[in-house]
């Protein structure tokens, strides 16, 4: 796992600025939707330190903007990097359907991305998208019919959970996968990383340079 | 595939919104609400305070006032509450944004029968009800006021009404969103005007039907 070859010149960058910005502040808006969910949700304790409608106010706005970084790392010519992802995200190969469904036993030489990544970036961001309606539904519930509200308060919960699980996971794998947190945060991974983890793209970016 | 996975997200989350009540619903009376509370989203209170705190009132110092247009006003304690002729109602609960919680089970006095312990004048036209945390109010109709549930109640699940769910005495209003069932309860006044309460105030329908309408049976509330 450790890099043999630290010079500059043998590193690849994995994540340009425009992306690192947008999961840190996506991250950070997670959070705080995940501390104020917390007690909108099992009231009966923080109800007395903090005003509801405080802790709703904040939940709502962080909420309502959580999708910009993302949008705005997505538009213009900074979002090239973001662009290309988000196609490896979109289409998979037959390789990479397999090592899904054995769940990484079948070797294959990698995209950027495992499989287990891009399902990990899909739900999140389908996640983001039914959050963002379901709890619209609920902040202007007025004018939508009652059965709406009851169903977009079951799905905001049941969804609000599951993404929570699946960032837990994320933080755990992100903690065990050193390399892979370090190219989150400072951009870049070791050609040697790249060729065992994602050797397909490894190569992409030999031809490219 | 990865679109496909995509756009299957979402649209299981659009399915959620469209029949999530029904299946909650299906789950809770197949498999009784005991299970489907522990569901996230499923069958629980979410407790609202406006105040950011719940009003500690200890059942010795409670006094429920009931004043205004009436012949005989009256403060009660806890005690003479609780001595007058109860009243057992099992009901849903309705949060107005969307939360339901099925068959709950009240015990306490039928605002009717108070009222009518008070006497109420010929000139009343509301009754409005005010909380011990001093920011929430709610407002009935008089025909309102007089459905045989709506209920001043003191026990819940069997058991005192506790200090989150707005006790010691709360109003219990089944047949409208959960907004008009005022906690904390501590006065009843009766009024010749409909004063709307703070969820009124703040954009609440005055008439908080659960079906929506504005009350085929009662008169819109007159606004002054």
């Amino acid at each position: 796992m450790t890099s043999t070859l630290t010079d500059a010149a043998h590193r690849l960058v994995r994540f340009d600025v425009a992306q690192r910005t947008a999961h840190w502040l996506v991250a950070l808006g997670f959070a705080v939707l995940t501390f104020t969910g917390i007690p909108l949700y099992f009231g009966s304790f923080f109800g007395i330190l903090f005003a509801r409608h405080q802790i709703q106010t904040i939940h709502l706005w962080t909420g309502l903007v959580l999708p910009l970084p993302v949008l705005v790392s997505l538009a213009g010519s900074w979002g090239r990097r973001m662009r290309r992802d988000l196609h490896r995200f979109a289409y998979w190969s037959r390789a990479e359907v397999r090592w899904l469904a054995t769940l990484g036993r079948e070797n294959t030489d990698l995209d950027k991305f495992n499989p287990g990544q891009k399902a990990n970036a899909l739900f999140i961001g389908a996640a983001i998208v039914v959050l963002w309606f379901s709890g619209y539904i609920l902040q202007w519930f007025r004018f939508f019919p009652v059965s709406w509200r009851e169903g977009a308060t079951v799905t905001h919960d049941t969804v609000a959970f599951a993404a929570f699980a699946v960032v837990v996971g994320h933080i755990v794998m992100a903690l065990t996968h050193r390399d892979a947190l370090v190219s989150m945060i400072k951009g870049t991974v070791s050609r040697d990383w790249a060729e065992r983890h994602a050797g397909e793209w490894a190569g992409e970016q030999e031809s490219a340079s | 595939m990865g679109r496909r996975l995509f756009l299957g997200l979402v649209a299981l989350g659009g399915a959620g919104v469209a029949f999530g009540g029904q299946v909650q619903k299906a789950l809770s009376s197949k498999l009784g609400s005991g299970f489907a509370s522990l569901l996230p989203g499923g069958d629980h209170f979410r407790i609202y305070t406006i105040t950011g705190s719940y009003p500690d009132v200890p059942t010795s110092s409670f006094r429920l006032t009931v004043s205004g247009l009436v012949d005989t006003p009256m403060t009660l304690t806890f005690d003479e509450l609780t001595a007058l002729p109860s009243l057992d109602i099992v009901k849903g609960f309705q949060c107005v944004t969307g939360w339901r919680v099925e068959n709950v089970p009240w015990k306490g006095v039928s605002l009717a029968h108070l009222l009518t312990m008070a006497g109420v004048q010929s000139s009343a036209i509301a009754v409005s009800f005010d909380s011990y945390d001093h920011a929430d109010s709610e407002s009935l109709l008089i025909d309102q006021a007089h459905l045989p549930d709506v209920i001043v109640a003191y026990e819940m699940y069997g058991k005192p009404v506790s200090r989150e769910h707005g006790g010691p005495v709360r109003l219990v209003v089944p047949q409208m969103y959960g907004y008009k069932s005022l906690k904390w309860l501590s006065g009843i006044r009766v009024v010749d005007r409909v004063e709307p309460g703070f969820w009124e105030q703040n954009g609440y329908p005055t008439n908080g039907w659960l079906d929506g309408s504005t009350g085929a049976t009662n008169p819109s509330p007159q606004l002054s």
